[in-house]
Formats: structure tokens, C-alpha cells, sequence
């Protein structure tokens, strides 16, 4: 009795500590567990936090290395001179601004109506045999590199252009046509996904009030998708304005105001990449300025693109 | 048994189609205008799929033919313009990119799908960031790569830099294929794992994310296609040595830097038909794995559905 007494307690004192051991440990664990919790999330919370360094980064660098430049020159000399001649220190950027801008709009002529009609085709019209080599297909194209669409122009369309129309066959001409052709998979790929969004009920209720296939996909479909494919058209520009190496392949880069659609031209991208590696001092600092001009335009399309698909959304 | 003939039914399909057109001729008689929209919808189709075709037949055509042993002799010499210096140089710039990459990219997508708030202000800061870095021309990449990696941190023209600055450029495609992924992971996955005990973080990693690989691996592979395309971004920064890169502060061409200089010099065009071959291969090649990869998970999904 005496001894099962006496071990009673003890066994409780055990039981007791065991308990609070195991309390304690389990607290320990929720401790580390957390620890490994809360160091996991921080360290997931740094990666997403990378992009907005990166940005900043980007944009710190890009304008304070063009700032001196621009101070130097001047905004309104830098903006709308209209020569560029690094040897006598005269640096206008209208020539590339002009450039650039004449050639995205060839561009957008040049492959957007083309881009539109295939992807109208694409999903009103295609069979679906047809659909599922297509599709794939111009897919794959999206990814071909811009050198080997530059290198084509380079051996195809400047010949091409040169024996057809005369001149060097480096022109506006040429590059609008090649980023036309570059555009292409890009505008069909977000138009074509734009049409094919607009519901059955449009399409049907045409066609119910007596109009053709035909007129049904024009004059009810696509006025339906009219911002998808506003905004296939802004990403379109995006690219053009963007391109780089297939436009110094074929464009001549003359650093001059352009003349006319059979001359060379130079754009805001051709320049920095053909005159980066020699130049120094100012010259470099100009280039630099030019990427920040370059830069505030494609922020400014961006802008354009996300007020499009807003409006859209809602 | 006349019916069963193969004669008989082609004759019979023939017929049928032709009867069908007629019927469709006839009902454009009364609408003019239907007819020349078909037209010019059917023509711009075929247009841009003759145009688009053209270019990769025609370098095809132009290319095989100039692929020789001689290109991929392991020196690269004036004479011999190997391209497997820079196809060496090309694979080693993509798996650093990717190092640098994919880790900070499905970082940032698992943070802004599985641990942000709904509401959490810090994500869609990311994301205006992330759409932004996506928009930025690749020579602008460029030119931030030289003054940041180059200049700034003193590393000169070598493989690091070039690596770095495409790290950056391919970040937002990682992110985002990856976040489409584990958006489309079933939450009941989740559910079933904590219901299990598992913190977030063991749910993430032994649930959620080998749920979500093939979506991430096909946004990999699509953006070991654009590394291998990129030009602008490295002139600057990885340099244009001809030679196998031996270490992270080594310049080296990448194929497409390498085919860039080579038509630009104009001397040696067959040889840039031929390395123009190889890359446009290459890509292809990157990019039909990617949407294979990509249309299984879509079939999967779809039979989990029935």
C-alpha cells in the first residue's frame, strides 16, 4: 500500500514532466515550424520583390546614364535636332524618331491587314483539319529569331526591292515590309483569340436577320472584338518599335532625316546597337539618352495596351 | 460490292463536293459582296501561310547544302567559321540564365498565388513590373546589361554579364507561365493537404508544385527559345569572341550573335545559310517541345474533367 503510495506521486511527477516535455517540445516544433514557415514566405516575398528591383534598376541606369546628355544638349535640341553627327558633336534625334516611327507604321500597314483577314479566317473560316496544322504552325513562327528574319531580308528582299524599284535596296521599304511580316504571328495569335471570344449569339443573330456568313463575321463579329484586336494591333507596334537586328540588316542606317520610301533610314534601336561600339564620352551618353527616349515610348504603348484591355474587361 | 470499290467513292466524294460548291456559288449569285470577302479572307490566309512558309524553305533549301563537318570543327578560324564554339557558348548562357532565372521566377509566382492576400497592394506592383519588363526592347536589356554588369560592377564583356542581363529579360515569362500553372492546380489538392496537417509551405512544395511542373517546364522551354534567339541583349555584354567560353568572366558569341556577325560581314553567306539552319532548328525545335509539352497538360486536364 505504502509503496504504491509512495510510487503514485511519482508516477504522477513523471507522467507530469513527461507531459510538460512533450508541451514544451511541441512548442519548440511549432517554433522551428514556423521559423521554416516564415523564412520560406520571406524568401518568396524577396523573389517577387526582385522584379520591382530589377525595374528600378533598369530605369535608375538607363536615364541617369542619358540625364548628362540631355542636360548638355538640351531636351528640346535632343528631341527635335535634325541632324545626328557624333564627329562635330551635334547630336538630333529626329532623324531616328522619324525613322522609327515611319517604320512601324509601314509595318502596321503593311501586316496588319494581312494579319487580320488570316486570323478572321483562322476562326470563322478555317476548316478544322485545316485548323489544327495552322494554328501550330504559325505558332512555331513566333519564336523564329530576329536575326534569321533579318538575314532573310538581307539575301531576299533587298535584291529584290533593289532590281524591282531601284535604288541600294536597304530602305523603308524593305524594313517595313520585313517587321510586316515579323508582326504577323503576333497580331494573328491575339486577334485571332479576341474573334474566336466573341459569343455564338452575335454571330447567330446576324446571320438570323438574313445577312451571308460573310457579312455576319464582319459586320457583327468583328466590331464585337473590336478592342482584342485593338490591342493585337498596340502589341504589333510594340514589337515593330522594339525590333532591333532585322531593321539594321535591311534599313541602310543612314543617320539622316528620311527622304523618301526607297532611301536608307535609321531607327531608335539600329542606331545604339551600330554606333555603341565605338563611341565615347558624350557620344555614349547620347546613345544612352536615346535608349531612355526609347524606353519612354514603349512605356507610353504599354500604357495604351493596358487602358485597351481595361476598357475591354469591363 | 460496286459501292466498296475505292473508285467508286472517290468518284462519289468528288461529285458530292463539287455539287456542294455549286450550291455555295449559287448563294453568293444573290450577294456579290459575300463572295469577294470570302475571297480576300481566304487569300490573306493563304498569303501570309505561302509568305511565312517561303522564308523557312527557302533557308532551308539555300542552307543544308552548306552544312558541312568543317562548321563544326572545335576552333573557330577565319576559314572555317565553326559555329560550335558559339553553339557550346549558347548552350552554357542558357543553363546560367535559367540558373539565375527560373528559381527567382517561381519564387515570385508562388508568393503572388499561394501566399499574397487577395487585396495584398505588393502584388499588383509586381505584376505592373513584371508586364513592364516584359514590354522592354531587348536593347535597352542590352544597353542596362553594359552599364550595370559591364560598367557598374567591373565584370567586363564576359558570360556572367550576358547571363545576368537575360536572366532579367526572361523573368516575367517564367513568372507568368509558371503562376497560370499553379492557378491551375485544384484547390481541393490544397485543401486535401492541410486537411492532412501539412503547413503551407510542405503543401507548396510536396503538393502543389509537382502538380504544376509540366505547365513550368513548358514555360521554360519557351524561354529557352527566346534565349537562344536573343541578339540585342548580349552584343553589349556577353561580346562577340569567337572562341568556347572557359569561364564565368570569359566574352563569348552566342549562335545568333554568331550569325549576326557573320551576314554582316558579308563575305562567308553560305556559311551563315548554314548557321542560320542550325538556329532556326534549334528553335523550332525548342518551341515545338514547348507546345507539346503544353497541349498534354491540356489533354490531361480535360480527361480529369470526364
Amino acid at each position: 500500500m505504502r509503496q504504491t503510495g509512495n510510487s503514485g506521486p511519482l508516477h504522477c511527477q513523471i507522467l507530469k514532466g513527461a507531459v510538460k516535455a512533450i508541451i514544451i517540445m511541441k512548442k519548440q516544433v511549432k517554433k522551428t515550424g514556423r521559423l521554416k514557415e516564415n523564412s520560406a514566405m520571406l524568401i518568396f516575398l524577396i523573389c517577387a520583390c526582385i522584379f520591382i528591383i530589377a525595374l528600378l534598376l533598369i530605369i535608375v541606369f538607363i536615364f541617369s546614364g542619358g540625364a548628362p546628355a540631355i542636360s548638355q544638349i538640351g531636351l528640346g535640341n535632343f528631341l527635335f535636332g535634325k541632324e545626328w553627327r557624333p564627329e562635330n558633336d551635334i547630336y538630333g534625334l529626329l532623324p531616328m524618331i522619324t525613322g522609327s516611327i515611319l517604320v512601324t507604321l509601314g509595318a502596321i500597314i503593311a501586316g496588319v491587314p494581312l494579319g487580320l483577314l488570316t486570323s478572321i479566317f483562322m476562326s470563322r473560316f478555317c476548316p478544322k483539319k485545316l485548323y489544327r496544322v495552322l494554328h501550330p504552325f504559325l505558332e512555331l513562327l513566333a519564336g523564329i529569331p530576329s536575326v534569321v528574319y533579318g538575314f532573310f531580308g538581307l539575301v531576299v528582299m533587298v535584291p529584290f526591292i533593289r532590281d524591282t524599284f531601284g535604288g541600294s535596296g536597304f530602305s523603308l521599304l524593305t524594313a517595313s515590309l520585313l517587321l510586316g511580316i515579323m508582326i504577323l504571328p503576333t497580331v494573328i495569335g491575339v486577334s485571332e483569340a479576341a474573334i474566336s471570344a466573341v459569343p455564338q449569339e452575335v454571330y447567330y443573330g446576324a446571320l438570323a436577320l438574313g445577312s451571308s456568313h460573310e457579312k455576319s463575321v464582319f459586320t457583327a463579329v468583328l466590331p464585337a472584338a473590336k478592342s482584342g484586336v485593338a490591342a493585337a494591333v498596340v502589341l504589333g507596334i510594340g514589337r515593330a518599335v522594339g525590333e532591333t537586328m532585322a531593321v539594321i540588316m535591311v534599313a541602310g542606317n543612314q543617320t539622316r532625316m528620311p527622304t523618301g520610301l526607297l532611301n536608307g533610314i535609321s531607327t531608335l534601336t539600329g542606331n545604339i546597337v551600330m554606333e555603341m561600339g565605338y563611341a565615347a564620352d558624350l557620344h555614349r551618353q547620347a546613345l544612352i539618352a536615346t535608349a531612355a527616349v526609347l524606353f519612354a515610348f514603349i512605356l507610353l504603348i504599354n500604357l495604351v495596351f493596358a487602358l485597351i484591355k481595361r476598357r475591354s474587361r469591363t | 460490292m460496286t459501292l466498296k470499290e475505292p473508285g467508286y467513292r472517290l468518284q462519289s466524294r468528288i461529285s458530292a463536293a463539287a455539287r456542294s460548291l455549286k450550291t455555295k456559288l449559287l448563294q453568293y449569285r444573290h450577294s456579290p459582296l459575300s463572295l469577294v470577302l470570302c475571297i480576300i479572307t481566304v487569300g490573306a490566309a493563304a498569303i501570309t501561310s505561302v509568305l511565312l512558309l517561303f522564308i523557312i524553305i527557302y533557308i532551308l533549301i539555300k542552307g543544308i547544302p552548306h552544312l558541312s563537318p568543317e562548321l563544326f570543327s572545335p576552333h573557330y578560324t577565319t576559314e572555317n567559321n565553326s559555329l560550335l564554339p558559339a553553339l557550346i557558348n549558347t548552350v552554357s548562357m542558357t543553363l546560367i540564365s535559367l540558373l539565375f532565372a527560373v528559381p527567382i521566377g517561381i519564387g515570385a509566382a508562388v508568393y503572388m498565388t499561394e501566399y499574397a492576400h487577395r487585396g495584398n497592394k505588393l502584388v499588383g506592383i509586381v505584376r505592373m513590373a513584371a508586364e513592364t519588363l516584359s514590354g522592354i526592347p531587348s536593347i535597352v536589356y542590352g544597353l542596362f546589361g553594359y552599364l550595370f554588369f559591364v560598367v557598374a560592377l567591373k565584370w567586363g564583356y564576359s558570360l556572367i554579364a550576358g547571363a545576368c542581363t537575360l536572366a532579367i529579360m526572361i523573368l516575367p515569362l517564367i513568372m507568368r507561365t509558371t503562376e497560370e500553372a499553379l492557378l491551375s492546380v485544384p484547390d481541393s489538392y490544397r485543401e486535401g493537404s492541410f486537411g492532412l496537417g501539412a503547413g503551407r509551405l510542405r503543401t507548396v512544395i510536396k503538393i502543389v508544385l509537382p502538380a504544376a511542373v509540366p505547365g513550368i517546364l513548358s514555360g521554360v522551354i519557351l524561354s529557352i527559345g527566346r534565349i537562344v534567339g536573343e541578339t540585342a541583349a548580349l552584343i553589349y555584354t556577353a561580346g562577340t569572341f569567337t572562341e568556347i567560353c572557359t569561364g564565368l568572366t570569359q566574352s563569348g558569341r552566342t549562335l545568333s550573335v554568331h550569325m549576326y556577325s557573320l551576314s554582316r560581314e558579308g563575305l562567308y553567306i553560305g556559311q551563315a545559310y548554314a548557321t542560320a539552319v542550325v538556329l532556326l532548328l534549334l528553335v523550332v525545335g525548342i518551341n515545338a517541345l514547348s507546345s507539346f509539352i503544353a497541349g498534354r497538360i491540356s489533354r490531361r486536364s480535360g480527361d480529369d474533367k470526364h
